[in-house]
């Protein structure tokens, strides 16, 4: 397994980390820099729990390697809230109840970032939609929503 | 939590979770978060191939040749049994293999992908045996048998084993005179009904870490819903004392039962005890998910029902054959649950129920959210269906006419306690409209309304534990232990709004202890069966009471008075006599002076609080009879509008209505919480889940393959409603609701598919190809669209 250091800049801050080519950014996140909100619920790109931006857009992050996120950047749940502030769609998840368990949250929160980011004013059904790859077992998915909603409407 | 806000007296309030900031923020530990360094090692499973084999030779010779790999296990090394209920299973198989995925043998080496790769070159023969992969061909006398040992196997004496077949249970209830009780029926009804496995697919897989140390010390860190049990049968199975054994339980990823009792965490203790020191993990991946830890138990049930005009169900006779799988150490439980709640929420006067626990060579079925409840309630809900509209009822005033009250001798002869389920009936009958038509959204679709309604009991032994204790630190904030796990039901948020309102302080100053350490926490039988409001709740009052007096004896020397003079307001002791105050952090770490102040009075304050049901009664084995057979019952009830597309298939759920008698909603928002996510629960194994197998193979181990319901399918409208009948056993008359929302839903469902369609459906889930087949082959009886016209 040939061996790699790739610089990456995760949730703001440059890293260098050493990784083999079969270490996916799942992986890495865990493993290498100690970012365990990222979560493992599959390890085949079905269930949405380890979503993270890689350069602005969602990715299922064991489904990407790590030698991939050369040069780019990566943010991951812990990397929305600011000096112990929550963000604006942290904080309606915590208002809203859209936590349960807590195991999909980071994948749905990040999902949910990217949708607000791309379309500020989301209807129902397309928030729906965004997270249609986030797989929720506890709350279905009615405060979920609402979470979304509040923070579109927070945003502005 | 804003730390300026002060909640005072927050029982039935809607506080905030504890848990969301951490769970928000990616801080939460979830088990597999944990970090261990470098001298982390990884265990990896190997599985039986076959479905029913005999072991003849496991070598390992060759995987322990691969650099890396430090050991590995196998069935010599885990003789003993282990189980909840009934020890019938090896950690690791030692001579016979009962299903696809049954453990064979463990590699331990120091990376996943080592152990993965050594794991391939364990060698393994089988000889293999016919398999036996249908719950009514187990119960057939000349059946292969799966437990040639039945008979020699440890079991609580609740439990039935019939040694020399398949059945590891049976319940029965003798209640009245079924046979003679038909001739006065104006209608029977008797049908079949099918329910598949389904898994429970907490989105956090399995996982376990174990080490044991050279002192004999055993230490297991694992996602379960069950330390103390753990601690109890890991240790009693390899020959520990639980004194030595201790079990971690940090947050959980959502368990709905697969994480009760022992599944996987016993593989990664045995493996550890290999390489003395080292901490080993074992973490199940998606697939090993699906089929190597706990799925629900397959049913079929064969129901015979009748009644009279006047609207009186008069007889009942059933019989469950219940598919438990390979092993059925926990199972066991749930075939006696169904059969002393086998008339569902309805008293009725002649009742004949056979519950069998079989054998098959199927995953091993456990405990998932409803216990057997929902798989009853199944069959329960469309016979009465059936049956009401047979004798000219309408749906709800039929269930209003026969469901339970308090006074009522239910099905074991028990009283049954006060209880709301007529008002839920009316109220979530209300809410979806009942009796009202709205015409469909196009020509092609098709609406309905359905109702059903539901009971469940605390399933368990009927002496099972809870331990609290509260404590303070020197600001007057209070610690309290607890041995519940928060697996996502708000546990931890409600266990502190119990201790602020017994002791008097704001919610907002009280912490929970966690994670569950089975070494400094209180002892919880496990977080189970909807019991950890009800049962810890009991626990922490008391401990919280317990603390409470002290503090006022206490003071009430310090001031000269009485303590009955005293109470705590806010965090804050107060004389209704001298009008005096004195906060608690004053006093509750320091003590206080006397009042002459030569010496001190007091110390630090520590509370405790147990509790144990000590009235519930055994059952006589022919008859099922006794005096109480169960703490109590949850009841409740679903209505739903169903809009079908006759061209695909598809069912939408409109709207869903779920009212649910909880005693006392201790915080409301967490009860309509549990309500939105049982239900949406419920309607994804009505509509999407089964788990298929060909002759025991597992053909959809994946999310690809198994599909849940997702953020498009969830129903877009959900009422949530509960009843408050006080329990008299419970902590502010609490009882629990966590498993109860999914119980209905599916009847609901189908009872709606019918009022759409007039089709009935036996057998789950109704996926849009079986709805639309169903409504092909109808066409092809009645010609086109007949039978729609018929309903028209």
């Amino acid at each position: 397994m040939s061996r790699h250091t790739i610089s990456v800049t995760v949730n703001g801050s440059a890293e260098y980390v050493d990784v083999p080519s079969n270490m996916t950014l799942l992986q890495m996140l865990r493993e290498k820099l100690a970012l365990t909100g990222t979560k493992n619920g599959c390890e085949a790109g079905e269930c949405g729990a380890c979503t993270v931006l890689l350069d602005g857009e969602p990715v299922n992050a064991c489904m990407v390697l790590a030698v991939e996120v050369d040069g780019r950047e990566v943010t991951t749940v812990e990397g929305l809230a600011h000096d112990g502030q929550l963000d604006v769609v942290q904080q309606a998840f915590v208002e809203e109840g859209g936590v349960q368990c807590g195991f999909c949250t980071p994948g749905m929160l990040i999902s949910a970032h990217s949708l607000l980011d791309r379309n500020p004013h989301p209807t129902e059904e397309e928030i729906r939609q965004a997270l249609v790859g986030n797989l929720c077992r506890c709350t279905g998915y009615t405060r979920i929503v609402r979470a979304v909603q509040k923070a579109a409407r927070g945003r502005v | 939590m804003a730390k300026d806000t002060q909640t005072v007296d927050p029982v039935g309030k809607s506080v905030p979770r504890l848990d969301a900031f951490d769970k928000v923020t990616g801080a939460a530990q979830f088990t597999d978060d944990l970090q261990f360094g470098p001298g982390l090692l990884h265990g990896r499973v190997v599985r039986s191939p076959h479905p029913h084999a005999l072991i003849r030779r496991v070598d390992g010779g060759r995987a322990l040749a691969v650099p890396g790999v430090k050991a590995v296990v196998t069935g010599e090394d885990t003789p003993g049994f282990i189980g909840l209920y009934l020890k019938d299973r090896h950690i690791f198989c030692t001579d016979r293999v009962r299903y696809v995925g049954d453990p064979v043998a463990g590699v331990i080496a120091v990376s996943e992908e080592i152990a993965e790769d050594a794991a391939r070159l364990v060698e393994v023969e089988y000889e293999v045996l016919e398999g036996v992969f249908d719950p009514l061909t187990a119960f057939q006398p000349d059946a292969p048998l799966l437990h040639p040992d039945l008979g020699s196997y440890e079991v609580v004496p609740f439990i039935f084993p019939r040694p020399g077949s398949n059945v590891s249970n049976v319940f029965r209830v003798r209640k009245g005179d079924v046979d003679a009780a038909w001739a006065e029926c104006d209608c029977i009804i008797e049908e079949t009904y099918r329910v598949p496995h389904i898994q429970h697919v907490p989105i956090e897989p399995h996982v376990a870490v174990a080490r044991w140390d050279a002192s004999g010390e055993v230490t297991l860190w694992s996602s379960t819903q069950s330390p103390f049990a753990q601690r109890d049968l890991i240790a009693q199975t390899l020959g520990v004392s639980q004194g030595d054994m201790r079990v971690i339980g940090n947050y959980i990823g959502g368990g709905f039962g697969s994480k009760a009792g022992v599944s996987m965490e016993a593989l990664a203790v045995a493996m550890a005890r290999r390489v003395i020191g080292r901490p080993v993990k074992v973490r199940l991946t998606r697939e090993e998910e699906f089929c190597c830890a706990f799925v629900r138990q397959g049913l079929v049930a064969k129901v015979k029902i009748g009644g009279t005009k006047a609207g009186q169900i008069l007889a009942l006779a059933v019989e469950y054959y219940w598919d438990a799988g390979a092993y059925t150490e926990y199972g066991v439980n749930i075939t006696r649950a169904a059969g002393y709640s086998s008339t569902g929420p309805y008293t009725i006067p002649n009742v004949k129920t056979d519950s069998y626990c079989l054998y098959t060579n199927h995953p091993v079925g456990g405990p998932m959210r409803g216990f057997g409840m929902p798989e009853i309630h199944w069959s329960i809900e469309q016979s009465v269906d059936r049956l009401a509209e047979a004798l000219d009822w309408d749906p709800v005033q039929f269930r209003l006419r026969n469901c339970v009250q308090g006074g009522d001798k239910i099905v074991t002869g028990m009283v049954m306690h006060p209880v709301g389920l007529s008002e839920c009936i009316e109220r979530a009958a209300r809410a979806v409209e009942w009796g009202k038509q709205e015409p469909p959204t196009a020509p092609h679709k098709r609406r309905g309304k359905g109702i059903a309604i539901c009971w469940k009991a605390p399933a368990m032994p009927p002496n099972p534990g809870s331990e609290a204790w509260v404590r303070f630190n020197e600001d007057g904030t209070v610690s309290v232990g607890v041995g519940g796990q928060e697996l996502g039901q708000g546990v931890f948020t409600v266990a502190a709004q119990m201790a602020a309102q017994a002791l008097g302080v704001p919610y907002e100053w009280v912490r929970i202890s966690h994670p569950v350490d089975t070494k400094y926490s209180p002892y919880e039988w496990q977080t189970v069966a909807s019991r950890i409001t009800w049962s810890m709740g009991n626990a922490i009052k008391a401990a919280a009471e317990d603390a409470r007096q002290q503090i006022l004896e206490i003071v009430a020397r310090h001031w000269d008075e009485s303590p009955d003079e005293l109470d705590i307001r806010g965090g804050e002791v107060i004389s209704y006599r001298s009008e005096r105050s004195l906060p608690l952090a004053s006093m509750v770490v320091y003590g206080l002076p006397r009042p002459d102040d030569q010496g001190w009075i007091g110390g630090p304050i520590i509370g405790r609080g147990s509790f144990m049901p000590t009235y519930v009664t055994g059952l006589d084995p022919e008859t099922g009879q006794g005096e109480r057979a169960v703490v109590h019952y949850t009841t409740g009830a679903q209505a739903v509008e169903v809009e079908v597309d006759t061209e695909t298939g598809q069912i939408e759920i409109l709207r869903l209505a779920a009212v649910y008698d909880v005693g006392k909603a201790i915080n409301p928002n967490q009860v309509q919480a549990q309500l939105e996510g049982g239900v949406v629960q419920g309607a994804s194994s009505a509509l999407f889940e089964a788990l298929l197998f060909e002759e025991g193979r597992p053909l959809n181990p994946s999310f690809v393959d198994y599909r849940i319901v997702t953020a498009v399918d969830a129903p877009r409208q959900i009422v949530g409603g509960y009843v408050e009948v006080p329990q008299d056993d419970g902590p502010w008359g609490a009882r629990g609701v966590g498993e109860h929302p999914m119980i209905a839903t599916a009847p609901a469902i189908a009872n709606a598919v019918y009022d759409a369609l007039g089709l009935r459906f036996n057998d789950l889930p109704l996926t849009a190809e079986r709805v639309f087949m169903a409504l092909r082959e109808c066409e092809g009886n009645k010609g086109s669209r007949g039978f729609l016209r018929a309903r028209e």
